[in-house]
């Protein structure tokens, strides 16, 4: 490991994003450093999707700060985010779905080539658009799909173009959103071997139900309640952390489904 | 000092008819996700049903009641047959089916009382001027539209904060899924709701025949302020469009009562003159773009969506 | 997407560009002027429906006042005539700049807000043009604006002559839609048409919805300006009336009919509903007492347009 990986790659600080009186997040603290895989993880209402979308812009903070390779983005808006390096999944699906796979991969990695107010040529005639995203698509086992519509394909591959729209970003962190949600055992088996694959090339903060999948993938885990980091560490010692126990036992739900 | 005093009343009585118009309208929509072009020909129906029961029962009051019903029953009628089948739908095919019911109101309007307008006389007792504060009089019927329009908000106000009915429409408005998960009959909650919108819209037009003519396409202008309402006010809002409505009929009378004289203190008499009419029929499209740009979505949103 | 070159579809257009090229010769060989009068207005409108649907149909936009830009592109040619200055070259290009202008600024405001709100908000606007150029007493007010003289441009063509009129026309309509379709295709149309399918989509990975929403709010109005400028020209004349906002619903109409998000489709659209409109005034004076009904059952049950059912007969 060189120096830089010491330097974070996304730094959390103090963040407070609150609705009504309740404070989805409250005074949340994290960092991600360059190449790591870090889940997060939380019963449910711990207000994993509320930080995602601070990170990514599409909601604004009341205070605190986000810095990402070194830049404060805490105000930029979502789309300069993108720019910057900066990719989502959602956890509800959501693709372009009158357009087919290709070309939803082709419009991400457009967003990152040039400027897109040209109103003459053929996008889809780009040659090097359509080989970056035929090449995203191959990456998450797509290839075969690239000319079928979104709407007609199955919900395990739209979450894999989920992905490969992502990674069309060139992104320096991803984040996903609930990637294994809906997922049936043999497609999850799948996400996890292709995020075992991606790890390898990107940082990668994945928010996660599948508990099997998250300690099997992560490198460090954080642990969120009610908006509040509880515990952070490796997965063994996020196993065996007293606090966190509580907090699952506590939640009936988390309880059923994950023990 | 009189003149404003009078105009003031003017731009009130012009609001509230706005409101009476726009509630409906807004109303519609909060609930039932649906807009309604045709809330305008509602309103010329009202106007027209009045005209003709007026004169058939030689009863002013007796007349007008019998419009207000007439128009309370197309519109559950209208709801009925053509509407209900629109809910759900996407609002550009709302907007392009009650385009062509305002086609078809037109030209039925057309063909039943012929292209001249009708006009609507007043009784004598409503023709006095009414002394108000020492000095200043006011029409009567002007007043009584007042009166009667803000009786009518009143109502509205306690029926739809007070009321189990209000309750839910309150609870349609701002959650849509809830009233359906309350097993609430929502069709006929719907009906109930059109109708009262409609009638609205029917009063509006009746109480406005005898200042104006009662013509074709009358409901046209006045329902596009009534959407500017709205937009102003926050779609779903009541007191919003009431609030926003007031503050559109007093900016849109004051500003045409007085926009020329105050023009004509800076600019040449001509020029004046010309530029004042285009100036202040702008003058709640500039406020519209005014409210655009500060609050987006209107002055008092009634919900997130 | 990928179905044979000839289907129902294809065979349609075909038959109806052949047949628009081809109508002053029937026009000159049978005598009929009516028929070359109607379809020079039907094309003008084509236009402006083809404008109107690079927004609906491609950027999900509902503009309820398109209606606006026939009347600035109109005015822009009426006052400048009335002024003195006759020539196309000037006249056109002032339409057009007046036009793309207009709907910067409307856009701008408009674009602020979404679904029934946008619909609403550009009703509005375009009531205000109406109402300001009913102000303009200078220029005719309520009353409009005669054109004693069509815009000349330096002899090249003349628009007074009834067949250069409407070949101008026809290259404008084909041109405004080979245009339209670079545009849909380019890498603008791809995001403008991602940004009508999901937003929110399309701003996390990169593109700032609202810019390229307006710029295409643009491009739709100067089109739609160019209408104008032809319209004026055709009726010699200008006036409030002509962008009353039933005007607006009826582009829309048109639109719809054609099928939105189709190529073709607005002119289709166009072609079907003022025939339509003819056809029913010459059986009744009241034609719209069918012609509304009608609307409401379009709406109800033909999704899509004739352009959605042709296809829907080319896929089977």
């Amino acid at each position: 490991m060189t120096d830089s990986a010491g330097v974070p790659l996304l730094r959390v600080e103090n963040l407070i994003r609150s609705f009504g009186g309740i404070k989805a997040t409250d005074n949340l603290s994290l960092d991600v450093l360059p190449g790591e895989l870090h889940a997060i993880i939380g019963p449910n209402g711990a207000g994993k999707t509320t930080l995602i979308s601070q990170l990514t812009g599409q909601l604004m903070p009341n205070s605190g700060a986000i810095h990402f390779a070194g830049r404060d983005v805490t105000a930029v808006p979502a789309y300069q985010r993108s720019r910057l390096g900066l990719a989502r999944s959602f956890q509800i699906t959501s693709l372009l779905r009158d357009f087919t796979a290709i070309d939803n991969v082709a419009i991400a990695a457009q967003a990152h080539d040039g400027h897109s107010f040209r109103f003459w040529g053929a996008a889809r005639k780009e040659k090097h658009l359509r080989d970056a995203a035929q090449a995203a698509l191959t990456r998450v086992g797509l290839g075969q799909r690239a000319n079928v519509l979104v709407s007609e394909l199955s919900h395990g591959e739209q979450r894999e173009l989920e992905l490969a729209v992502a990674l069309a970003t060139k992104p320096q962190l991803l984040l996903l959103d609930e990637p294994m949600a809906g997922l049936g055992v043999t497609e999850s088996a799948r996400m996890v071997a292709l995020l075992k694959e991606l790890r390898k090339e990107v940082t990668i903060v994945l928010v996660e139900h599948d508990m099997e999948a998250v300690f099997a993938l992560a490198d460090r885990i954080t642990v969120l309640v009610y908006g509040r980091v509880i515990a952070s560490g490796d997965p063994d010692a996020i196993r065996n952390n007293e606090e966190v126990k509580r907090a699952y036992l506590g939640d009936q739900h988390a309880v059923t489904r994950h023990g | 000092m009189l003149v404003l005093v009078e105009q003031s009343l003017n731009g009130l009585q012009f609001g509230l008819l706005l409101f009476l118009l726009a509630a409906g309208l807004t109303l519609v929509f909060g609930i039932m996700d649906f807009v309604n072009l045709a809330h305008g020909s509602l309103y010329m129906m009202g106007a027209y049903f009045a005209a003709t029961f007026v004169a058939w029962t030689n009863s002013f009051v007796l007349g007008i009641l019998m419009a207000l019903g007439a128009t309370l029953l197309l519109g559950i009628a209208l709801e009925f047959i053509a509407l209900r089948h629109l809910y759900g739908r996407d609002h550009l095919d709302q907007v392009l089916a009650t385009f062509g019911l305002i086609l078809f109101f037109n030209d039925a309007v057309r063909l039943i009382w012929g292209p001249a307008g009708l006009s609507l006389p007043l009784p004598s007792w409503l023709t006095v001027p009414v002394q108000i504060v020492p000095g200043v009089f006011y029409p009567a019927y002007r007043l009584s539209i007042i009166v009667v329009a803000l009786a009518v908000a009143a109502m509205l106000y306690l029926v739809v904060m007070r009321t189990r009915i209000g309750m839910l429409i309150r609870a349609g408005a701002s959650n849509r899924e809830m009233i359906g998960a309350l097993g609430i009959n929502i069709k006929l909650l719907f009906t109930l709701v059109f109708g009262l919108g409609a009638a609205l819209a029917g009063l509006a037009g009746l109480m406005q025949a005898p200042i104006l003519t009662v013509q074709i396409g009358m409901g046209e202008n006045i329902l596009i302020l009534a959407f500017v309402i709205i937009v102003i006010g926050g779609i779903g809002s009541i007191r919003g469009a009431f609030l926003a409505a007031i503050f559109v009929g007093m900016i849109d009378t004051l500003g045409r009562a007085f926009l020329p004289d105050l023009l004509r203190t800076v600019l040449s008499s001509a020029a004046a003159s010309t530029a004042a009419p285009a100036l202040s029929s702008m003058l709640i499209y500039l406020l519209m773009a005014i409210v655009l740009v500060v609050r987006p979505e209107g002055l008092f949103p009634a919900a997130k969506r | 997407m990928k179905s044979s070159t000839i289907n129902a579809r294809n065979v349609v257009v075909a038959l109806v560009a052949l047949g628009l090229t081809l109508l002053p010769v029937y026009s000159a060989l049978t005598g009929n002027i009516f028929i070359l009068t109607l379809f020079t207005r039907i094309i003008i409108f084509a236009l402006a429906a083809a404008s109107l649907n690079l927004i609906m149909g491609y950027g999900g936009m509902m503009s309820f006042g398109h209606a606006a830009y026939l009347g600035i592109g109109g005015y822009a040619v009426g006052i400048l005539a009335f002024e003195g200055i006759g020539s196309g070259f000037i006249q056109w290009p002032v339409a057009l700049a007046a036009s793309a202008l207009y709907a910067l600024v409307i856009g701008a405001l408009s674009l602020r807000t979404r679904g029934v709100y946008f619909i609403m908000i550009t009703l509005a606007f375009a009531q205000m043009a109406y109402y300001v150029t009913s102000g303009l007493s200078r220029y005719g007010g309520d009353d409009g604006l005669t054109i004693y003289k069509r815009s000349t441009f330096g002899g090249l063509i003349d628009l007074s002559n009834r067949t250069q009129f409407y070949y101008l026309c026809l290259a404008c309509l084909f041109g405004g839609i080979y245009l339209i379709w670079r545009i849909v295709n380019s890498r603008f149309g791809m995001v403008v048409q991602g940004v009508r399918s999901n937003e929110q989509r399309m701003q996390a990975i990169g593109y700032h919805a609202n810019r390229y929403r307006l710029v295409c709010f643009v491009i739709s109005g100067t089109i739609c300006g160019l209408a104008g400028a032809l319209l004026a020209n055709n009726t010699d004349f200008v006036s409030p009336a002509g962008m009353y906002w039933t005007r607006s619903g009826e582009l829309m109409v048109m639109v719809v009919f054609g099928g939105m998000g189709s190529l073709f489709g607005p002119v289709i659209g166009t072609i079907v509903f003022l025939l339509l409109e003819e056809l029913l005034s010459q059986f009744t004076e009241y034609w719209a007492l069918i012609m509304g009904p009608l609307l409401l059952l379009i709406v109800l049950f033909a999704r899509g347009g004739i352009m959605g059912v042709l296809g829907r007969l080319s896929r089977d």
